[in-house]
């Protein structure tokens, strides 16, 4: 039988969630034994190639390709997990949410200290996705069946949680592994 | 009439409480715990955040302004009770800014205590995003209303402890925020690092400058278990 | 600051004699004068209370009639209430704005005028209606506005826009009001003809604790809306420790909808004296305190003058109709713009000098009240009640109404409906039978209660008043069938928001949650599972809240979801459960769509 797959990816967040998966450390091989991997930057693999059973989400929707992206997950995988802060109530990035999006943009692009534009251009390709007003948190956007907090969370939680939902027991965290940071 | 001892139950528990005390005070002195959030002992019980309801004879009350009475059935840790404290708990998140990773609070907030102990993995509700004030004036003390939970904790301590009367709340229903002295700077007013103001904060509004980040994580107030017997820090 | 405003404040400050307890007085009367209290005023009172200048700031930001920015030297305030929307008011604030060339919120460069909206001001049956700073117009139209704020321009006295007055004691020189009375329905009780003070005569020849036990048998139950049967309260507040009582009458009507009071106060002020002196007799209080909401300044002067003429006349005062020992007397309190001080510990709480929060209960008022001292707060209907009863025999006021509810009620009707006005029926009424004599007879709904209480839809509509089904403080307000009822409950949804202490974390945080899904539903956003976390969420408001606010904040939308289920549907989303039905793409990319000059290629507009 076919080993079920897992899918990742990092919205908008900084890549610390998938940095903490691979602190897992040599239990990756045993992840390895209970998985496959599809679309994911672990293994970089663009696409989906096949229906997985988990999709692992860092970071929240600050863009249009990261709603894209999300609602690809939701239609490719049976269960998605929010992992970490940003996935969860949009973190760091959702810092920008009580500035409006154009102050957000003039001080990135027109008016910070560092800034030089003396075309005073805001970046406009199409290849660059437009930005929401807000960043959203993944469960505002699709529905998301579980949660593991922190900032990252720990690479035990990420382990334990993974395992639970793959040996089909209910994900029930120890009171150590929900933090918030 | 009054007797010396007041018998009731909380949960199927029989306990014994002094004429006079609270709910909350008999059962933290029988070692029964009662989330809570806006209580601070020697102050008068504010019953804001609303996280210590319990259902005393069928009536829904905060049990650190309940007083015990003979043969009272409290429930407490029911599933009913406890969903309607996450529900709180996550409003006080949602109403503020409340972005763990980036406070120096993390690990020993209160707000964030409470929310493990009640196993609150994510938010039910929408995250507001209010435009908030900071105020870095004083040498000593931060002022960080992104995080103020309205608690009124440094209100009182500040006018019934310290005697000065720093804080106070100004406006109403949403717009109520945290004040000082109009037209003041934090840094303008009688505020001291020694006063007991200081360490009253359950979040991290009043910060106390150039110790953040001091114990390592893992090793903080929340880190290990949920409602240690040693309070917060600071 | 100049001189002679520093030298005005310092003055009043001494007048209530320097007493932090009477900063409600304080800064109403420096309002008025200096048309705002200013950080410097602020400091100025402070330093003479020998307070905190940010203690006087908590105050002055609770009440909406206190500004801290110059407000015109006439304001006007606009009723913005459901029921002054539904017959123009909208249009006559749009007048206001073009008329005076400035928005809602805003002060002309001139100083002259300050144009403002306002919660429900007790003039439902007479709507539009607004307040020219304690003057009252009624039954306004945008036609008229112009000419309105020409009279006003040229003379700068609201009282030259009053030019009919409403009939009753709305002719007296003291009120010289256009407000009308518009009682409908003389009842069997408050509104039947009687002999003056045979109540009181009747209570001074009897001992106090039976004055009390007669309270209590005849089965008065407190008729502001809560319903607390008032010979208890009295009994409690009558055994209560303490030499020093207080009785204290609810004349802050603020239930948007009500107005019975009102005509109370305009019409039968004297027995409302004379219920409270029975009252005062009987639970031992000699102070009283009218706490007046500040929309009914303009009975002010009115209700003073009756004061003094019932003190001259041995009815206030010490010994009263010649009792040895019985003495009461009455101030009145003026209000600040504040709903929530309807709520009686809160009203407490602005009688002190402090932010109308409520009051964290026990200890209840019957023990420690106003300064601490056993104070009963009752209701204008319930102690003129009093009074009647008082009069005629417990058991004459019990032989009426049900077995479970005594007496006859008053009921503010206003809305769609032929004859809006005060009717006293007895309770048991049925709503068919009030929508038949108020000539209402193609009701979609009726709001009982207020917006704290049920919108009943027509198949409950045989329904009754009293304390067993449709228990109400005496708001009835119909909607006829061409009303939007959901956006009429956002409306008061946004009303309680506005009105909220902001104490407590539920009312405070969780109704604004409430209104922001509740606004995604009506935007057709919404399916059944935001349906259910509105359900949700105001059960948690409701059940966790500290006060009456708070606990029914939530009702219009919890009882338009019960009784009106189809208008939701209506509006539905198909469920999905992948997609989060409130999540709106296109609104989240408009701000930088309209930025970048393009449109998203990833989610293009379809239309």
């Amino acid at each position: 039988m076919d080993k079920p797959k897992l899918a990742t990816c990092s919205l908008a967040g900084c890549f610390g969630c998938h940095m903490s998966i691979l602190d897992i450390d040599e239990r990756i091989l045993d992840l390895v034994d209970l998985v496959d991997f599809d679309k994911s930057p672990i293994n970089d693999k663009k696409a989906f190639t096949d229906r997985c059973l988990v999709g692992l989400l860092e970071g929240g929707c600050s863009t249009e390709e990261n709603v894209h992206v999300l609602e690809s997950f939701r239609n490719s995988c049976d269960i998605l997990i929010s992992v970490g802060a940003c996935a969860i109530t949009g973190g760091i990035p959702a810092m920008r949410n009580n500035i409006p999006l154009t102050e957000c943009l003039s001080e990135a692009y027109l008016d910070g200290p560092t800034v030089y534009n003396p075309g005073r251009v805001l970046p406009s390709d199409p290849e660059i996705p437009l930005c929401l007003n807000n960043v959203y948190p993944c469960h505002e956007v699709v529905k998301i069946d579980y949660f593991l907090p922190g900032c990252p969370p720990s690479a035990d939680t990420i382990w334990e949680g993974l395992v639970a939902l793959l040996s089909g027991k209910p994900l029930d965290l120890p009171y150590q592994l929900v933090k918030y940071d | 009439m009054s007797k010396d001892k007041i018998t009731f139950t909380i949960d199927g528990c029989e306990v014994t409480a002094q004429p006079g005390q609270t709910v909350m005070q008999a059962a933290d002195a029988a070692n029964i715990r009662i989330p809570q959030l806006c209580y601070l002992e020697g102050l008068t019980p504010h019953g804001s955040c609303r996280v210590c309801i319990v259902k005393a004879n069928g009536r829904l009350d905060t049990s650190c302004t309940l007083p015990a009475v003979e043969g009272m059935v409290v429930e407490n840790n029911t599933e009913e009770i406890n969903e309607y404290r996450r529900d709180l708990v996550d409003m006080l998140f949602v109403e503020g800014n409340h972005i763990c990773p980036s406070c120096e609070k993390s690990g020993d907030c209160e707000l964030q205590g409470v929310a493990y102990e009640l196993g609150i993995t994510a938010p039910k509700y929408p995250y507001q995003f209010p435009r908030r004030e900071t105020d870095a004036s004083h040498p000593d003390i931060f002022l960080d209303l992104n995080r103020c939970i309205l608690c009124a904790r440094c209100v009182q301590t500040s006018r019934d402890l310290d005697g000065k009367t720093v804080f106070e709340f100004v406006g109403r229903g949403p717009d109520k925020k945290l004040a000082i002295r109009p037209g003041a700077r934090l840094a303008d007013t009688e505020l001291d690092i020694t006063d007991q103001v200081v360490g009253s904060c359950p979040v991290g509004t009043i910060l106390k400058k150039r110790v953040g980040f001091a114990v390592p994580v893992g090793e903080r107030t929340y880190d290990k278990e949920p409602h240690p017997e040693q309070p917060v820090s600071e | 600051m100049n001189p002679e405003a520093k030298a005005f404040m310092i003055g009043v400050c001494r007048e209530y004699g320097s007493d932090r307890t009477r900063l409600m007085d304080i800064v109403r009367r420096i309002q008025e004068q200096e048309r705002h209290v200013s950080l410097e005023a602020m400091e100025l009172i402070a330093e003479e209370l020998g307070i905190e200048s940010v203690e006087v700031r908590s105050l002055v930001s609770f009440y909406s009639f206190f500004s801290e920015k110059p407000q015109g030297k006439i304001v006007i305030r606009v009723c913005n209430d459901v029921v002054d929307l539904m017959q123009g008011g909208a249009e006559v604030s749009r007048a206001f704005e073009a008329a005076l060339g400035i928005l809602v919120g805003q002060t002309t460069a001139d100083g002259k005028f300050t144009l403002e909206h306002t919660p429900c001001i007790g003039m439902c049956d007479q709507a539009p209606a607004i307040l020219v700073n304690h003057v009252v117009c009624t039954r306004l139209s945008a036609a008229q506005v112009p000419r309105m704020v020409e009279i006003l321009k040229r003379t700068g006295d609201p009282q030259a826009l009053v030019t009919q007055y409403g009939g009753g004691n709305n002719e007296d020189e003291r009120i010289r009001s256009m407000v009308q009375n518009s009682i409908r329905r003389e009842g069997e009780v408050l509104l039947a003809p009687r002999e003056a003070e045979a109540g009181l005569r009747q209570a001074v020849a009897m001992q106090p604790e039976d004055v009390v036990r007669s309270i209590k048998d005849a089965g008065l139950r407190g008729c502001g809306g809560a319903g607390f049967p008032t010979g208890m309260k009295w009994e409690f507040t009558r055994k209560a420790a303490g030499d020093r009582k207080f009785l204290i009458c609810n004349a802050d009507e603020g239930e948007p909808g009500t107005f019975k009071d009102r005509v109370l106060l305009t019409e039968k002020f004297d027995l409302l004296c004379e219920g409270m002196a029975v009252a005062g007799y009987a639970i031992g209080a000699q102070e009283g305190i009218i706490y007046l909401r500040g929309e009914y300044a303009y009975l002010q002067a009115f209700l003073e003058s009756i004061l003094a003429r019932r003190r001259k006349e041995g009815l206030l005062g010490t010994e009263i109709l010649g009792q040895k020992g019985f003495d009461f007397d009455i101030r009145i309190q003026m209000g600040g713009g504040a709903y929530i001080c309807g709520e009686e510990s809160a009203l407490i709480s602005s009688c002190e000098g402090l932010r109308g929060d409520p009051k964290t209960r026990p200890p209840f008022p019957a023990q420690k009240g106003y300064l601490g001292c056993p104070t009963s707060v009752n209701n204008v209907e319930t102690l003129c009640t009093v009074a009647c009863i008082l009069e005629r025999g417990a058991d004459a006021y019990r032989a009426l109404g049900t077995s479970q509810s005594a007496g006859t009620k008053l009921l503010s009707v206003s809305g769609d409906c032929e004859w809006p006005g005060i009717y006293e029926f007895p309770f048991g009424v049925s709503l068919h039978e009030i929508l038949q004599e108020c000539g209402a007879t193609d009701a979609q709904a009726v709001l009982v209660g207020g917006p704290s209480g049920t919108f009943v839809d027509p198949a409950q509509f045989n329904r009754t008043i009293c304390f067993s089904d449709l228990s109400t403080g005496g708001a009835v307000v119909v909607f006829g069938p061409h009303r939007n009822l959901l956006r009429i409950a956002g409306e008061y949804l946004d009303f309680f928001i506005e009105e909220s202490c902001g104490y407590c974390t539920p009312c405070r945080a969780g109704t604004v949650l409430m209104k922001q899904r509740f606004e995604e539903v009506l935007a057709g956003r919404g399916n059944q599972s935001d349906l259910d976390y509105l359900v949700e969420l105001g059960r948690t408001i409701k059940s966790t809240s500290r006060c009456g606010l708070g606990q029914t904040a939530c009702n219009p939308v919890l009882t338009t979801i019960a009784n009106f289920r189809p208008l939701y549907s209506a509006l539905q989303k198909a469920p999905d459960d992948n997609h989060k039905a409130s999540f709106d793409i296109y609104g989240a990319l408009r701000d930088h769509e309209a930025l970048a000059g393009r449109t998203s290629e990833i989610f293009p507009h379809t239309n």
